[in-house]
């Protein structure tokens, strides 16, 4: 990949870093707050692999937003590569949103190629870099698509290849195989490690499937049930060249039996349950 | 290729229908006050003939093609204005939306005296009958927009002016061409409407001329070139819009 610092030596620099990073909503019909978020205190290493699994509503997107610089936190501070953020996204954060973000105005090409347009990339380079990301994303035969022919899972897929394109050091991704069915999920998972590896971004993953976090990530944080704070990180060990078969090992039961663990209680708590004593 | 059949054939149907109705009419009637559909299309041909008739035509065309691009130029503007901005959306849209329910000609006066007699005026008349539609289906398609494009725009680090040209514009697009259809439609009533009250030149003149004079035949072939070319660009628009909509 052509970005050097992604292949420098620091693998182990910070990168992106939470004080205290607390977000509370205010409505605006009946002033109602909404205390979504933290404090959360949280390290990301340059080049790590780092996955969210909390109950729905405790706020990883809210986390997810904070940390690309779309939503200022009420309290405590966001630093990327040693810079505060506040109120923008900074260069080469990318995000792939838990919603459908295609424009459906646009071919898939067009999609892709657009944040590179807007950046001014030379036309030779965008081509080469969106036939690359089709090519990853096994969209090649849907180019020139709109994207309301596609499925969601497909759809998603574009979204996930619009934002690799640009390269980002930090990758943001907000639960982005919800949509696919399971074998391609975990397909999905192996690129993203490969890729992962070949460029050494930054990776934050939220996702709600324990597996596909204990497969993928380095280390993965468990929220509490709202105002979402992290309980808990677990660290999984993997070697850097892994991939889908890791779920063979014994290894693996006992990480997502450790997740399931932590999350059992927050899930009920978010489902309006107590947990049994 | 069988729907694009189905669609012609809903049209034919109804032509059909109008001229079999028109026709009868004629039969009831007489000569007094109507022709018939072929004397009417004869005459038209006629009129369309004689050298006399085209600065009329022209003069009408250029207005109202004037007036179109000024409803629509300024229906998006303040659309996108008051679309975009809350506060001034909530002041402003209740504002349009009484100007639209009123009927216009109580405003002719007025666009009279500020633009005089000759062609602005009726510019000006047309643009008021068709700008509102534009606006108000342009205000409304941009408070729909899905907030997720705001985002993606923000993550992509758009300028205002990118965001606005290059994610609101077309993710509105569909809705404002809805307005600008409808906003079509109202232009020409709203052009021909001025030239019959005060023009010298124009159709809606040679209508009004017409009317006083009592000459059946120019009234029929007019108001039958009038209809039939706003029923031609109307469907034109209704395809086009059905496809922008498709892809939402
Ligand atoms: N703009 C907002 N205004 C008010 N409350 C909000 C806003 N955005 C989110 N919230 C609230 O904050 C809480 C956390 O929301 P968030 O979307 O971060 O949860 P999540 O963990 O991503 O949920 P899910 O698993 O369903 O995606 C929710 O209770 C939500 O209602
Ligand atoms: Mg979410």
């Amino acid at each position: 990949m052509t970005n050097a610092s992604h292949n420098d030596v620091h693998k182990d620099d910070l990168h992106v870093s939470l004080r205290g990073a607390t977000k509370v909503f205010r409505r605006a019909d009946d002033g109602s707050e909404v205390h979504a978020l933290g404090p959360v205190d949280l390290d990301l290493k340059r080049g790590e692999f780092f996955a969210v699994v909390g109950p729905s509503g405790c706020g990883k997107s809210t986390l997810l937003e904070v940390l690309a610089g779309l939503s200022t936190v009420t309290a405590g501070t966001v630093t990327f590569e040693g810079k505060p953020i506040s109120g923008e996204v900074p260069d080469g954060v990318g995000v792939v949103f838990q919603e459908d973000a295609c424009f459906p105005w646009m071919t898939v090409a067009d999609n892709i190629a657009f944040g590179l347009r807007q950046a001014g990339a030379a036309e030779g380079e965008i081509r080469a870099r969106v036939e690359g990301a089709l090519a990853l994303m096994g969209l090649n035969a849907f180019a020139a698509s709109y994207p309301a022919q596609l499925s969601g899972g497909m759809r998603q897929r574009v979204c996930i290849a619009r934002t690799l394109v640009l390269q980002p050091r930090l990758i943001l991704l907000d639960e982005p195989f919800g949509a696919l069915d399971q074998q391609t999920r975990l397909l999905m998972g192996e690129e993203l490690l490969r890729l992962w590896r070949e460029t050494g971004a930054t990776i934050f993953l939220i996702t709600h499937a324990l597996d596909e976090a204990a497969m993928l990530a380095d280390r993965i944080g468990v929220m509490s049930a709202r105002p979402g704070r992290l309980l808990e990180i677990v660290e999984t060990g993997w070697p850097e060249t892994r991939d889908s078969t890791i779920v063979e090992k014994p290894e693996f039961g006992h990480v997502t039996a450790r997740l399931w663990q932590w999350l059992r209680a927050e899930s009920m708590k978010s489902v309006g349950r107590m947990d049994r004593p | 290729m069988s729907t694009a059949r189905l669609n012609l054939i809903g049209p034919l149907v109804l032509g059909v229908v109008l001229i079999v109705a028109w026709q009868m009419t004629y039969w009831a009637i007489g000569d007094i006050a109507l022709r018939s559909p072929w004397q009417t299309l004869r005459f038209s041909a006629e009129l369309l003939a004689r050298p006399s008739f085209w600065p009329h035509l022209v003069e009408t065309g250029k207005a109202f093609a004037a007036a179109l691009a000024i409803a629509a130029l300024l229906g998006l503007a303040i659309g996108l204005l008051l679309g975009l901005g809350k506060l001034a959306g909530d002041v402003f849209e209740p504002m349009l939306i009484a100007l639209y329910s009123i009927p216009k000609v109580t405003l002719y006066p007025i666009l009279l005296l500020s633009f005089g007699l000759g062609v602005s005026a009726k510019i000006a008349f047309g643009a008021l009958h068709g700008f509102i539609p534009v606006a108000l289906f342009t205000i409304n398609a941009v408070r729909n927009i899905k907030p997720i494009y705001f985002k993606a725009s923000r993550v992509m680090k758009l300028s205002r002016w990118a965001t606005i040209s290059k994610i609101v514009f077309p993710a509105a697009m569909p809705e404002i061409f809805t307005g600008f259809r409808i906003g079509f439609s109202l232009t020409m009533i709203g052009t021909v409407l001025g030239e019959m009250f005060a023009s010298q030149r124009g159709l809606g003149y040679l209508l009004m001329n017409a009317i006083g004079l009592h000459n059946v035949d120019i009234i029929m072939a007019i108001t039958l070139m009038l209809v039939v070319f706003a029923a031609i660009v109307s469907s034109a628009l209704l395809a086009i819009d059905r496809r922008l909509h498709k892809r939402f």
